[in-house]
């Protein structure tokens, strides 16, 4: 359990609820939920969620710290924003659930080997490369996600897809040497540092 | 005289990249509507809707921002327009953010002084492109500018999600919106209105991470189309078009089905019906080549 | 003049009756067979050419019974009214061209159908007199208002700002009732955000400034005689000194009873002091004053936890069935008041259906989860009171688990009961011998909740001393089509002894029935008729010499209008009664009539109907038709142009309860061939507008077997059926269902 986590515990003690709402994106609109469940109906990763957002709601109200943010529920997003759209009460369902998400990893206390989580850390790593998206490099890094192996497999798998996309010239094998990048790479990265830091005192109260 | 836009191409449409096709048959037809896009020197990348993980709210929120500040300085009272529907939601979502929160804007702020840039009180408009062409240019002026209809050709109009919810386009319903229907029905091809999947989710970018439960969904997607009776499939979403097109062969190895459908942007049907050349209208860029296209093209 | 039937018949040949039917035809008819003085065709009857017309004849003395024959009499109702002459409407239109085939084969029923309209409206027309009203009681503007509380003060002050001097008897000694205990009230203003003040104090501050408005506190009505516009009534005070006065109209908001919580042994509200309802929290919170809330032992509430639908919406012994829907907000605003005075109280809602009705519920609600009040959708099981602090013991119905949470109290929501006098139809429920003692004692302890409570208004009418109850002890109103009216007409009731209800439906249900009141007390002056048949002057009267004392009329009238003398005879009270006909559908004797309807303006329609021989093969069918849902029914249907069968006679009823068995009788005895009648739905969920009328009709066709019998014809032949205005295929169909079976039975054998 990371020192953050234990900070975290020890401040909100049993208001779990009021965690959320000091520290997760869009976390004060938690409580706002009236437990339709139109969320749930409307999801299109439905059948693979452990709990709906509905449910997680309650959960947080009902002070499951843990389970909520070792769930790999919120993992299932799409982003397809169809809850959003549906939801009577306007709650911003789809940036709770990044938000939750992302709280969860920042703790610590996220499924490891929740591949969406593995693979979104893998997309902002490759963007800050950069500045932009290296497609080749984050698809390579993808096939490599579960281990070498399973890399070459996975990669085999899918050289289809790759070599139809190289015949059509939307995927270039020169983005190995580097590809796109913004001019002002440093100004982009000292200002992501910035926004971190603020971020981070935020959350640990050391602002 | 042309109108004059800010652009913000992103990561998708540069060159070798997923989405290449969508920029380039976009640039084709510009001249043709009239159409100046200034692109945003040195922008960077939204994050799109994945970037959770590893970067939280305020250091998403000053990617975009960044983004915003550059359209400001240089081009300055033109409004962003982005022709990608993460890049554009991403964009908006920001302004709006920022717009709604004075500590966000102030995080926003002390962030992008460290890259030596600011964002003035009233942001510029963050519009997608299908709003100028539907708003600024309109679906009659862009039927006026056809010179080979597509005749005879159904086509399902494939909103997708970001292109729809949350913003909407031309205050359309969520559930139903028309808009790709009537761009289908200017460039003379029959569009079809009662398509089910039209705003069905095709899984994003957990394509990559969980491709069995996105494959299932495009599944669905396509195979609505055809019980429609579509020729091919039409979207304004790079993400859509990747997932729906380059997928196919799989979903045929893991369900038995035999899917062989061409999915383009409405951008190549433009092109296309405004007279272009097929390499003009990107119809190399196809994976699953779209022949009916083609053989107008090079009429 | 007066004396003399003058009948004149007009035939319109608008609307396409001229090309369908033979007007000369029907001229011949209503003079030939008929017996009108004379008949005239006109174009277009409506017109002001063709109203011009009739009000010559009628202003020359040419006619005083007018019969119009064209569309329907729901049709053209303000064109076709005279004053001062009786008007009969046979319906050509709707009733005949609409529902028929425009061609050769079908032409000649048609005729005779449109022929037989003719010949039964001047049959109706014959037997019938111009309604003079009854000028029974005078112009009486005062009103009566039982209970003094937030329903019954409002009613006052709105009858006296419209000019009707109100008279507040209250048996408490102040003013106030349940809402003066509250500390304040749900919100009721735009952003709808907080808890209001209950405007109680101005309430009263108004009342008692009002030179209008009289007020008996520590009084109980202890007698209600007479009628609406002569209400006799005795105000007593507990002394025993008693005021009598006369009032026009009375409104009955005797308000709310408390839930007896000691019930609820689970929830353990008899072993602890922290187990409170509502109400007691109320208590509390007015002692807080803002400040912090505290319980009877001083602790300073730190958690709160309310349980929704305590006893309540539950089917187990002594719970209510039923959901009192103030109570979820009224539990939202409670928790505000911790949430206000300190955001740090834990306050949490268990609930199962959260049900905040009203134009700002849902806001309110949003509210209260802004303030951070937590709501769980869950079962509350027990509460263990064994330390000091509580512990509630919940299933999670979303998590689906079973969970305990500790609380230093806890709210109960208990609803509420209505505060109603005995209701004069309860019986005791009727038990198997083999019930086990249990029910038995259930049963009874239900009769006795019915029976044995104190009347309200003691009542000086044959059929008891208070309003009849619908469910539950609550007044019987229609709950959609009038709300106020109850089964005693110049008796209205508001507020929560009507249904249960919060401060804001309260004031309207107030300010409804004061509005009833006020035009009852007009009504009355008039002799006209309350809803449904407002504006009637006609009134029941009866053959003295006649009258066998049988007592039906005066125990079947669902209003209770009549009242019985020394010997036995009906006494009828004209401004009580709604003119329904149920009493002179009762009549064995066939004594009660009205002016404009009667046993023979109807019976003589049927009379009048040409029945032809048996082997022409033509039935007739005798439709009976109540005219508040089936007769717009049938309307619509021709308005639709559904056929249904050229047998058909459809006769308009006020009311299947006015059906007297005789009219049957005679019907099956001249050659019908089946008998259909169509009144509202009775029962619980009745659609009556005369409450009894089409229950009653219900029961007494089940006896007409005994009548087919005796005649050696087939049951199939009377078909009684509940119909809604919107059973507009239903009710052509259900002609033709007879038609059909007439068909396959074969014709009547009684045929002259």
């Amino acid at each position: 359990m990371s020192n953050l986590n234990n900070q975290m515990v020890n401040k909100y003690r049993n208001d779990f609820l009021k965690e959320v709402e000091a520290n997760v994106e869009e976390g004060d609109w938690v409580k706002m939920c009236m437990q339709c469940g139109v969320c749930a109906g409307s999801c299109p990763m439905g059948p693979y969620w452990d709990h709906p957002p509905q449910e997680i709601f309650m959960m947080i109200r009902a002070g499951k710290r843990e389970e909520v943010l070792s769930s790999t529920s919120m993992w299932m997003c799409t982003s397809c924003y169809n809850c959003i759209a549906r939801c009577p009460r306007e709650l911003p369902i789809t940036h709770i659930m990044h938000g939750l998400a992302h709280y969860g990893k920042r703790l610590g206390i996220a499924p490891k080997n929740q591949p969406t989580l593995k693979f979104s850390q893998k997309f902002w790593d490759n963007l800050m490369t950069n500045g932009r998206v290296n497609e080749l490099k984050l698809g390579i890094a993808l096939y490599f996600i579960d281990g070498f192996v399973q890399g070459i497999k996975n990669a085999l798998a899918a050289s289809g897809i790759g070599l139809g996309m190289f015949k059509a010239k939307r995927l270039d094998p020169m983005e190995i040497l580097g590809g796109h990048s913004v001019k002002d790479k440093s100004g982009l990265k000292a200002m992501i540092k910035k926004a971190q830091e603020i971020e981070e005192a935020r959350i640990s109260g050391n602002q | 005289m042309a109108k004059e836009y800010s652009y913000y191409p992103g990561c998708s449409s540069q060159k070798g990249a997923s989405g290449s096709n969508l920029q380039k048959s976009l640039d084709s037809v510009l001249d043709t509507l009239d159409i100046k896009l200034n692109d945003i020197p040195d922008w960077n990348c939204c994050s799109a809707s994945i970037g959770y993980s590893g970067g939280g709210e305020l250091p998403r929120i000053a990617l975009s921002a960044r983004n915003i500040a550059l359209s400001e300085k240089n081009n300055p009272g033109q409004e962003i327009v982005a022709s990608c529907a993460a890049c554009w939601l991403a964009t908006r979502e920001t302004k709006e953010r920022i717009e709604g929160s004075e500590e966000i804007r102030e995080g926003t702020e002390a962030a992008l002084k460290e890259a030596h840039l600011e964002i003035s009180k009233e942001m510029p408009k963050v519009r997608h492109m299908t709003e100028v062409l539907i708003e600024d240019i309109g679906f009659e002026a862009m039927k006026e500018k056809v010179v080979k209809p597509l005749e005879g050709i159904k086509i399902a109009g494939y909103v997708g999600c970001q292109t729809n919810r949350p913003f909407g386009i031309d205050g359309e319903s969520f559930e139903n919106p028309m808009y790709l229907d009537k761009m289908v029905e200017a460039m003379g091809a029959d569009s079809i209105p009662t398509y089910e999947k039209k705003v069905a989710c095709c899984g994003g970018a957990l394509a990559f991470s969980e491709p069995q439960k996105s494959q299932a969904l495009v599944k669905g997607i396509i195979e609505s189309a055809y019980d429609n009776g579509a020729d091919m499939i039409v979207t304004p979403c790079p993400v859509c078009q990747m997932n729906v097109e380059i997928y196919q062969d799989q979903i045929n190895a893991t369900y038995g089905t035999k899917f062989h459908i061409p999915v383009t942007y409405y951008s190549t049907l433009m092109a296309v019906a405004y007279g272009k050349s097929a390499k003009e209208a990107a119809l190399d860029g196809q994976v699953i080549r779209a022949k009916q296209l083609e053989d107008i093209a090079n009429k | 003049m007066a004396d003399e039937i003058l009948m004149g018949a007009y035939i319109c040949k608008g609307c396409g009756i001229g090309d369908r039917l033979d007007c000369g035809q029907l001229e011949t008819t209503a003079t030939r067979d008929g017996k009108a003085k004379f008949a005239k065709s006109h174009d277009f009857l409506c017109s002001a050419d063709g109203v011009a017309m009739i009000q010559a004849d009628i202003d020359s003395g040419e006619t005083n019974h007018v019969i119009i024959g064209a569309c329907s009499r729901r049709a053209k109702v303000e064109a076709f009214s005279f004053q001062n002459v009786t008007v009969s409407r046979a319906n050509l239109r709707e009733g005949v061209i609409w529902v028929r085939p425009d061609n050769d084969e079908a032409n000649e029923t048609t005729q005779e159908m449109a022929d037989d309209y003719i010949r039964m409206a001047c049959a109706e027309s014959k037997f019938q007199q111009v309604p003079k009203g009854s000028g029974e009681q005078p112009l009486n503007k005062n009103i009566l208002v039982v209970g003094g509380g937030f329903s019954g003060m409002t009613a006052a002050i709105e009858a006296s700002a419209a000019g009707y001097p109100a008279t507040i008897v209250e048996k408490s000694g102040a003013l106030g009732g349940v809402m003066a205990q509250l500390n304040k009230r749900v919100a009721t203003k735009s952003p709808y955000a907080d808890p209001e003040d209950t405007t109680v104090a101005d309430l009263i501050a108004a009342v008692e400034a009002d030179p209008n408005i009289t007020v008996h506190l520590n009084s109980k009505v202890t007698k209600t005689a007479g009628a609406p516009g002569r209400f006799d009534v005795d105000i007593s005070t507990e002394s025993g000194a008693t005021t009598n006065v006369s009032m026009g109209a009375i409104v009955q908001a005797s308000g709310m009873k408390q839930f007896d919580a000691n019930k609820l042994t689970e929830f353990a509200y008899d072993k602890s002091d922290n187990v409170i309802t509502q109400l007691e929290l109320e208590a509390l919170a007015k002692e807080a004053n803002g400040g912090p809330i505290k319980r009877k032992d001083g602790k300073e509430v730190q958690s709160v936890v309310f349980v929704q639908c305590a006893g309540q919406r539950s089917d187990k012994e002594g719970h209510l069935p039923y959901c009192s829907g103030f109570c979820c907000t009224a539990s939202i605003k409670q928790a505000m008041y911790f949430k206000d005075a300190n955001p740090d109280v834990d306050t949490v809602i268990m609930y199962d259906d959260l049900r905040t009705p009203g134009a700002g519920g849902e806001d309110f609600y949003r509210s209260g989860q802004k303030k951070g009040v937590i709501f769980t959708k869950s079962s509350v099981s027990t509460i263990d009171a064994s330390g000091s602090d509580l512990t509630v013991n919940f299933h999670d119905k979303i998590l689906n688990e079973d969970q305990s949470m500790p609380a230093d109290l806890v709210v109960l929501a208990t609803g509420q009961e209505p505060n109603s006098g005995p209701d004069p139809y309860a019986v005791p429920m009727e038990m198997d011998d083999d019930a086990s003692e249990e029910d038995k004692q259930a049963a009874t302890d239900a009769h006795e909740v019915a029976i044995n409570v104190e009347s309200i208004l003691n009542l000086d009418y044959r059929q008891g001393t208070d309003l009849p109850h619908l469910k539950h002890g609550f007044t019987d109103s229609h709950f959609i089509c009038f709300p106020y009216e109850t089964r005693r007409t110049g008796i209205y009731s508001a507020g929560p002894v009507r249904r249960p209800m919060d401060s804001q439906q309260a004031a309207i249900d107030a300010t409804g029935a004061a509005m009833k009141a006020i035009l009852e007390v007009e009504n009355a002056a008039k002799g006209a008729a309350a809803h449904p048949r407002s504006g009637d002057l006609s009134f029941p009267s009866f053959r003295m010499e006649g009258c066998t004392q049988c007592k039906r009329c005066t125990v079947e009238c669902p209003f209770g209008a009549i009242n019985e003398d020394e010997k036995g005879y009906p006494q009828y009270n004209e401004s009580r009664c709604r003119r329904c006909g149920t009493c002179m559908g009762a009549c064995p004797v066939r004594v009660i009539s009205f002016e404009n309807y009667s046993v023979d303006s109807v019976g003589q329609q049927i009379k009048n109907v040409d029945i032809p021989e048996e082997f022409d093969e033509k039935p007739r069918i005798l439709v009976l038709a109540c005219e508040n849902d089936a007769y717009p029914a049938l309307d619509m249907a021709a308005q639709n142009r559904l056929q249904y069968s050229a047998f058909a006679r459809v006769v308009p009823v006020r009311c299947l309860g006015s059906v007297n068995t005789i009219w049957l009788t005679d019907a099956l005895n001249s050659g019908y061939d089946g008998i259909i009648l169509m009144g509202c739905q009775k029962g619980d969920d009745y659609q009556c507008h005369f409450v009894k009328g089409s229950e009653l009709a219900h029961t007494r066709m089940s006896k007409i077997a005994d009548t087919l019998q005796t005649l050696n014809l087939e049951e199939e032949r009377v078909a009684t059926y509940e119909v809604a205005i919107t059973d507009v295929e239903r009710t052509a169909q259900l002609i033709e269902d007879m038609a059909e079976s007439i068909e396959k039975i074969g014709m009547s054998p009684f045929k002259f």
